[in-house]
């Protein structure tokens, strides 16, 4: 002590040591936001180098680009559309077919299931999110496509696709590889994204609005419906933006099974293409031109539509976590 | 009294309609699960010899070969990309924790995180042969490492904050009170509290990365040949898998199914030890 404080002021080696540490202080603060910053301006270059390489091509074809089914390497002729359709569709029958699912998991692993086993239930739906999307694209080539088409395809085909008008979106050779089979298996792979989340705002709930329920008599779904529900609306809604989100960016579970077929056709069994297939195929042997930047234009706009739903949904689930300080 | 028991049993058939489509779906999930770990068992198993560790990828056509120069490159850039992001994302989730509780900064980045947490990898493979492979005009493991750095930091930089949110503030007075600079407390006493928790976060973005394929096909390409040159381009397992399940030769494709299930066990070994070591810490 008496090194320290000599006759009420502190040393000059204590002040030495104090104003050291106060250096360090604001370095260590500096340091770290530069890091932190770090990610923002990785987003912001991702932003504008994708500007900069698809501009010949917007430039070229204009806004029409977006529009244009036109994909012709050769005589450089490139329009978006095809791909851009292959996206949208292939990621919504992803959600149609996963939404609900999910739904039904994450409401048997908070409401149904026993105690003692939803830790490993809800562990094998983590891992199932877990396996890489390569292994998806595989099992979906080599094993789900020929079951697909030996099965699934003549069954649409002689229920859904005699209906008039609904009819032609299940037309076509049996091939098994298309963009339904392509969306099954984002279906599959998205599904325990959507369930973990929603699991997880259900399962902020407060058990005193479900017992109050259940004590004046509700069945079990009704709780689900009327209580669960209504409450996490806006945690539900976020957890199938985010699955919608890396569905339509996924790029290998697709490739394996879209078929990588440059044309526009109504039925779902026909192959087809989405951004990221189409940027898997041909950015390898793109030439430096307006292939190129057509490509990195389809990659713009992927990463524009995703951006806009990922925003979205981390809005949502934002709302969703204020609320439950409000509620609670 | 007979309306009242048909507004009952139309009740009671609505639950066991909804328990039932429920467990249907738990079901369905389960099935998957299995379905895909019993194909790659099955597939793989076949494939697993010595030969898979030690021989390199065979040429189109011809019999034999292995995996060893893409399990190579694969360790290699994984091991760069851990050793580059895991100082970055700790210290950027260290800012975002310690510093950022009412900054519009850390709150536009926390924003901004999320996002790259979800954003397409492919369009991160674009980004990095432009700023790279475009500017060097050669492909390389250099620029897998970047592109697999991209994907991780955003993962280890919400975990570690989660984690040391969770850290109690009295922990932080105490240390304070004994008159330890914020750096030290942020260092020493924090990070080290939340220890098994980052770890989690770095093991959870090394399972994430390790089967990343799209950002992989225009940075590090492949190599058929055996190399531990960084700074060419490199064989590495997702790309080889793609490449030679999509090939017409047998050989290849029974190489991939080897390959993937290498991968996915690696893969779901990591995050099972994420789970062991923050249940660990859990129980303490």
């Amino acid at each position: 002590m008496d090194a320290v404080f000599q006759g009420g002021a502190l040393s000059s080696q204590a002040v030495g040591i104090a104003k050291r540490q106060r250096l360090m202080d604001v370095g260590f603060k500096y340091l770290t936001q530069f890091f932190a910053l770090s990610v923002l301006f990785a987003l912001l270059g991702i932003i504008a180098s994708l500007i900069f390489n698809a501009a010949p091509a917007l430039s070229k074809f204009g806004f029409g680009f977006f529009t244009t089914v036109e994909w012709d390497i050769i005589n450089g002729e490139f329009g978006g559309l095809i791909a851009i359709y292959g996206t949208v569709i292939t990621s919504v029958i992803a959600l149609l077919i996963a939404v609900p699912l999910s739904f039904g998991i994450a409401v048997f692993l908070t409401e149904i299931c026993p105690k003692s086993l939803r830790r490993p239930l809800g562990t094998a739906i983590e891992i199932l999110a877990a396996v890489p999307s390569i292994i998806y694209g595989m099992f979906g080539l080599f094993i789900f496509a020929p079951l697909f088409a030996q099965y699934i395809q003549p069954a649409l085909a002689g229920t859904l696709g005699q209906i008039p008008g609904l009819g032609i979106l299940f037309s076509g050779a049996f091939n098994g590889i298309g963009i339904l089979c392509a969306g099954l298996i984002l279906a599959m792979m998205i599904l325990p994204f959507i369930a973990s989340v929603m699991r997880d705002v259900f399962e902020i709930v407060p058990p005193v609005l479900k017992e109050s329920a259940y004590g004046i008599g509700c069945t079990t779904w009704e709780v689900v419906r009327n209580v669960v529900l209504p409450y996490t609306k806006t945690g539900v809604i976020g957890g199938i933006m985010l699955g919608l989100g890396r569905a339509l960016g996924e790029t290998m579970a697709v490739t394996f099974v879209i078929g990588n077929a440059h044309k526009l056709t109504a039925s779902l069994f026909a192959p087809g293409n989405s951004i990221a297939s189409t940027l898997a195929n041909e950015f390898g042997e793109a030439e430096v031109g307006v292939h190129y930047s057509s490509l990195f234009a389809l990659g713009l706009a992927l990463f524009a539509i995703t951006f806009i739903v990922l925003a979205i949904a981390k809005i949502m689930l934002m709302r969703m976590e204020k609320n439950q300080g409000v509620k609670t | 009294m007979s309306r009242d028991a048909s507004l009952f049993s139309k009740r009671k058939r609505a639950n066991a309609f909804g328990l039932t489509f429920s467990m249907a779906a738990m079901s369905i999930g389960m099935l998957f699960l299995f379905w895909i770990l019993a194909i790659l068992l099955y597939k793989g198993f076949s494939a697993i010899s010595p030969a898979l560790f030690l021989a390199n990828t065979p040429a189109p056509g011809t019999e034999g070969g292995g995996l060893a120069n893409p399990i190579v490159g694969s360790l290699m850039i994984v091991s760069f990309c851990t050793l580059i992001s895991t100082p970055i994302g700790i210290l950027a989730g260290i800012y975002l924790s310690e510093y950022g509780q009412n900054s519009k900064i850390a709150e536009v980045t926390r924003f901004v995180t999320d996002i790259m947490l979800s954003a397409p990898s492919i369009v991160i493979g674009l980004f990095v042969y432009a700023i790279i492979v475009y500017q060097v005009k050669h492909f390389s493991g250099w620029a897998g490492t970047v592109a697999l750095s991209l994907i991780a930091i955003p993962v280890v930089v919400r975990t570690t904050e989660n984690m040391l949110k969770l850290v109690p503030t009295t922990l932080r007075e105490a240390a304070f009170a004994l008159g330890a600079p914020k750096w030290k407390v942020s260092l020493t006493v924090v990070l080290r509290a939340a220890k098994s928790g980052v770890i989690t976060g770095v093991l959870l973005a090394l399972a994430r990365v390790s089967g990343e394929t799209a950002p992989l096909l225009f940075t590090a390409l492949n190599n058929q040949f055996f190399s531990t040159n960084m700074n060419a381009p490199m064989a590495n397992l997702p790309v080889v898998i793609f490449q030679f399940a999509m090939s017409p030769y047998d050989n290849w494709v029974n190489l991939a199914w080897g390959g993937a299930l290498i991968i996915t066990f690696a893969v779901l070994g990591l995050n099972i030890l994420a789970r062991v070591v923050l249940r660990e810490k859990v129980s303490v």
